[in-house]
């Protein structure tokens, strides 16, 4: 059955500021399902908690809104106790950056089977505009009330180096451009990242729609040039074809040197693919083989009048001393 | 008092094989149809560090520890230091005679206090600070010193197997020091053989070396000492089956059976092993309980017939909680398990749980607090943070176990509470169990029966494709459906919600969600059974009437039954279920008690803070213990008979411990 745009909408009020770049994600997210036809009763919208967290409201998936920088441990949890479901994870640049950060660093050594967006604006809007992790040093957007003294993560090279086995970027405005790489995050076997370019009306007047659009960067002929361009347009190939370490680790490389442009000249697009790493779905497999065949969610574990079905006779039989 | 038991001890370097020794200590004991009761103590360090673990034997039931020593086996000369004064009149202590010229002042790791004490101990008494000393001040107490030249015996041994490496044969020291223990007590030397080449069974060879060497302590033994030990050790023959089992163990082959599939842990003592023991068991036979009812082709019910839980170790706590959430909310039970440290970063994580109603469950090892505290020691001081953990108001129904046989049916019951009320469960074992040895029969699975609520395997009443997860029902429960559930959709937030699960700060729906959640302690209240909640011991009216909870049952129940030798009458109100509280049933038997004493391993003695807080019973009298060391027996009958003879101070505090 064909998925329409209209089937992925629910009757929440959305109470984004008029012009958010959130609202370029959530249609290119619904756009995305849509073009897959994903169930929505096997997708899984998870995300952490700012205005960007707010958008499995706006699904009609399975939403599941969580704690501030929690979402990835409670996808995890969603994800390796029934490995069939489909989840997406969504959340703030603060929100995984900031106080999730440990979790976007160490859910990147398990390679699980899913996809985590990052809705980049460089400030923590539903607190009011305070500096996040992605703010450059010395930078002041408009409620600062001095430059930023703090140096700012670069999240691709962040992911690259934890271990996020696809690794991209888009841009909120680039609406059918996101989709697409939402669609292949979704299709990646493996631990997907997205960071999308987005734009905060309200408290960033430094990275806004006009700039992207290349406002005070002209070219020769004095006309604005747009600060992304797409890496796919450039010959750019982050997409690792066989399991050779050293075509891995060359890959791995040119993500990471290509992850230092920002600016003026800002790649959007896959910076790094690898297939060939063991999601964690497969290890866990590999320490017990059931989990393939049998995973939690699927198991029945008693019988219709509560009988346990499980038996440890074994157990007991390795602890009995008479 | 009189004791009808047996009480073992070992000591030496940690990371030496004091547990390994204990552990064939007690395995030779239960083999002989003895039951045991191990605890061990250890100090938060890798090697280096003294342990000791202290194993009780006895022909009847046996629930706790005592502080008296009948033997104490050594290898080296820490233990000798730390533990010969504890040594009984007309007990034993074995020794190497190779250790004698070792002197106090030597041994780094002994504490300036305890080095101090002992200092004066010797020149008090004129004696030399060394190993010598040591064992003349046991003598002059009463105690028998029976040397024993391990190396020598070891050598010969050796021998015999072609084995010459002293590194090689040292590592039989544990078995001379255990044997030498069985010889002297005249114990069986074939049961004490046969439990040896069962520890090593996985290498013939060994086994049988070691097998040589228990004969040959057994030889040296008999021709040196023969009959010179007052106290005997004699096989029983019992008609049931029976585990040597630990507490963290017992959590975990429960969890199994309780149907657990999903374990996040972040390693930390004394909680890791029972992770690890899920890790090492993470595939399930499934076919003992089910003759598949179902017609099934052969392929699926191969399929079927084993199942696996997911054994996940997090970067931190806060991962660990809010991924077994997660699993909860896919609809698989689950839990994680954690101490004090862990369990404080959790406490934004249970919120969400009980905000969403998701079913988790966390066990709660308690150890010595606040902060690091005392890592690798035992304490209550967790109650009243597991009662309220985490802001704002939600069910928080918290479970304590008082000994091995309770941690495994109550792990089943937490799942069953926490599913069937849509709440997080925190089960409290606190260290004294977890890492406590002892022989119990064998745990009966038919007693065992899993309930899941009302947990849905298809949507049918979606509207417009959306199901109201948080629906209003006459009792506060709604019906659950996993995530991935075919028939709707719906949402979770840790915001106020309305029945879909969206955002909702509208004050009459605030109102309403706010009476559902809680209303479910209440509906527990009602519906969960005393008989789960509590157990009374002893007779109706008392002289003393003690509450309590968690591992201080075993002693307690000890002293009990010295005190009734006594003809002083105590009966035992033990909590189980601590939220909900049992308020109707302690009020009923609080007030009209004679005299309620609480006794509790933390400083306030919190249990009878909220117990007062429920019932509105006074109770004065206080028994507490904060030092990291379980109470034993002994400590709980002098203390309870001091209260009868009205010479203790209202508040008690005790001190025993090493």
């Amino acid at each position: 059955m064909a998925l329409k745009l209209s089937d992925l909408k629910t009757s929440a009020h959305n109470d984004w500021c008029p012009g958010c770049g959130d609202f370029g994600i959530l249609n290119a997210v619904q756009m995305a399902l849509a073009e897959m036809s994903a169930d929505p009763s096997n997708t899984v919208v998870v995300s952490g908690v700012g205005c960007s967290s707010k958008v499995p409201h706006f699904i009609k998936t399975y939403g599941v809104h969580t704690l501030h920088g929690r979402a990835v441990p409670f996808a995890t949890g969603i994800k390796l106790a029934n490995p069939n479901l489909n989840v997406v994870v969504e959340g703030g640049d603060g929100d995984g950056m900031g106080i999730g950060a440990g979790h976007f660093v160490n859910s990147g050594r398990r390679n699980i089977d899913m996809l985590y967006i990052i809705h980049d604006n460089e400030v923590y809007g539903l607190t009011k505009g305070q500096a996040s992790p992605t703010l450059g040093l010395g930078k002041k957007t408009k409620s600062l009330t001095s430059p930023n003294i703090n140096q700012s993560i670069n999240p691709i090279m962040l992911a690259v180096a934890s271990g996020y086995t696809w690794v991209a970027r888009g841009y909120s405005y680039d609406v059918r451009h996101l989709k697409d790489l939402i669609v292949k995050g979704i299709n990646h076997k493996g631990y997907a990242f997205l960071d999308v370019l987005q734009p905060c009306p309200t408290y960033n007047d430094i990275q806004t729609k006009e700039y992207w659009a290349g406002e005070g960067n002209l070219d020769a002929a004095g006309k604005p040039k747009p600060r992304t361009y797409k890496l796919e347009e450039t010959g750019y190939d982050g997409v690792v074809r066989s399991d050779d370490e050293v075509e891995m680790e060359k890959k791995v490389q040119q993500a990471v040197l290509k992850s230092f442009e920002f600016g003026d000249r800002t790649p959007i697009g896959v910076f790094y693919q690898n297939e060939f790493i063991p999601t964690y779905e497969e290890r866990l497999a590999g320490r017990s083989p059931s989990y393939k065949t049998n995973p939690p969610a699927v198991q029945d574990i008693a019988r219709p009048d509560g009988t346990p079905l499980a038996n440890i006779d074994k157990i007991f039989e390795d602890l009995r001393v008479f | 008092m009189k004791r009808d038991d047996f009480s073992w001890m070992i000591g030496g370097v940690q990371g030496s094989g004091v547990d390994t020794s204990a552990q064939f200590f007690a395995k030779a004991a239960a083999a002989g149809g003895l039951q045991v009761f191990g605890k061990r103590e250890y100090y938060s360090n890798i090697k280096g560090e003294h342990s000791y673990f202290q194993v009780r034997v006895s022909r009847g039931t046996i629930r706790s520890h005592v502080d008296t020593v009948d033997m104490l086996a050594t290898f080296e000369e820490e233990t000798i230091f730390r533990h010969a004064l504890e040594v009984r009149k007309e007990g034993a202590i074995i020794y190497d005679p190779d250790q004698d010229p070792k002197r106090l002042d030597q041994i780094p790791t002994i504490e300036a206090n305890v080095r101090a004490a002992l200092n004066a101990e010797f020149s008090r008494a004129g004696l030399s600070a060394d190993v010598k000393g040591m064992l003349e001040l046991a003598r002059r107490r009463g105690v028998h010193i029976y040397p024993v030249p391990y190396n020598d015996i070891l050598k010969e041994v050796g021998a015999k197997h072609g084995e010459s490496s002293l590194s090689t044969l040292q590592r039989m020291l544990n078995t001379m020091a255990v044997a030498a223990s069985f010889a002297l007590l005249s114990y069986d030397e074939n049961v004490v053989k046969d439990a040896v080449r069962k520890q090593f069974k996985s290498k013939p060879k060994v086994a049988e070396m070691n097998a040589d060497a228990v004969g040959a302590a057994y030889d040296y033994m008999e021709e040196k000492y023969n009959g010179s030990f007052g106290t005997k050790l004699s096989p029983s023959v019992v008609d049931e089956t029976r585990l040597f089992v630990r507490g963290n163990t017992v959590v975990a082959m429960a969890k199994e059976l309780a149907g657990c599939r999903f374990q996040t842990y972040y390693p930390i003592t004394p909680a890791s092993d029972e992770s690890e023991f899920l890790e090492a068991h993470s595939e399930i036979d499934l076919d003992g309980h089910s003759a598949q009812e179902n017609p099934q082709t052969a392929e699926v019910a191969a399929m079927k017939a084993k199942g696996s839980i997911a054994v996940v170790q997090s970067e931190d706590e806060i991962a660990a909680v809010t991924m077994a959430i997660g699993g909860g909310l896919a609809g698989v039970r689950s839990s994680t398990s954690t101490s004090g440290p862990g369990f404080s970063l959790m406490a934004e994580g249970l919120g969400y749980a009980g905000m969403n109603e998701v079913p988790v469950v966390v066990t709660l090892y308690s150890r010595g607090g606040p902060s690091t505290g005392l890592p690798t020691r035992h304490e209550q001081g967790d109650l009243r943070f597991a009662l309220h953990a985490g802001h704002g108001e939600f069910p928080r129904f918290v479970l304590a176990s008082g000994d091995l046989d309770e941690a495994f049916y109550d792990t089943v019951r937490a799942f069953n509470y926490s599913e069937v009320y849509q709440t997080p469960v925190i089960h409290i074992v606190d260290k004294a169990l977890a890492n406590s040895d002892a022989t119990m029969p064998m745990f009966d699975v038919n007693k065992v029966k899993i309930d899941r609520g009302v947990f849905l395997k298809e949507i049918t009443d979606a509207v417009n494709g959306e199901f109201k997860r948080f629906k209003h029902t006459s009792n506060g429960v709604s019906p659950r459906a996993p995530l991935g559930t075919k028939g709707g959709v719906n949402w979770y937030t840790g915001d106020e919600h309305d029945e879909l699960g969206h955002i909702s700060e509208d004050p009459v729906n605030r109102d309403f969600m706010m009476d559902k959640r809680m209303g479910k302690v209440d509906l527990a209240d009602k519906e969960i059974p005393i008989a789960e909640r509590v157990n009374f011991f002893g007779p109706e009216n008392a002289d003393i009437t003690v509450l309590s909870w968690g591992s201080t049952k075993g002693a307690i129940l000890d002293a009990m039954e010295w005190l009734k030798q006594e003809g002083v009458s105590v009966n035992f109100l033990q909590i189980r279920l601590i939220n909900p509280f049992p308020t109707e049933y302690a009020t009923k038997i609080l007030s009209k008690a004679k005299k309620v004493v609480g006794i509790e391993m933390n400083f306030s003695a919190q249990l009878v803070g909220v117990t007062r807080e429920k019932t509105c019973v006074p109770i004065e009298q206080l028994v507490v213990k904060y030092n990291g060391r379980p109470m034993s027996a002994e400590e709980i009958y002098d203390s309870l008979k001091m209260i009868h003879e009205g010479k203790a101070p209202t508040k008690l505090v005790l001190k025993h411990g090493a």
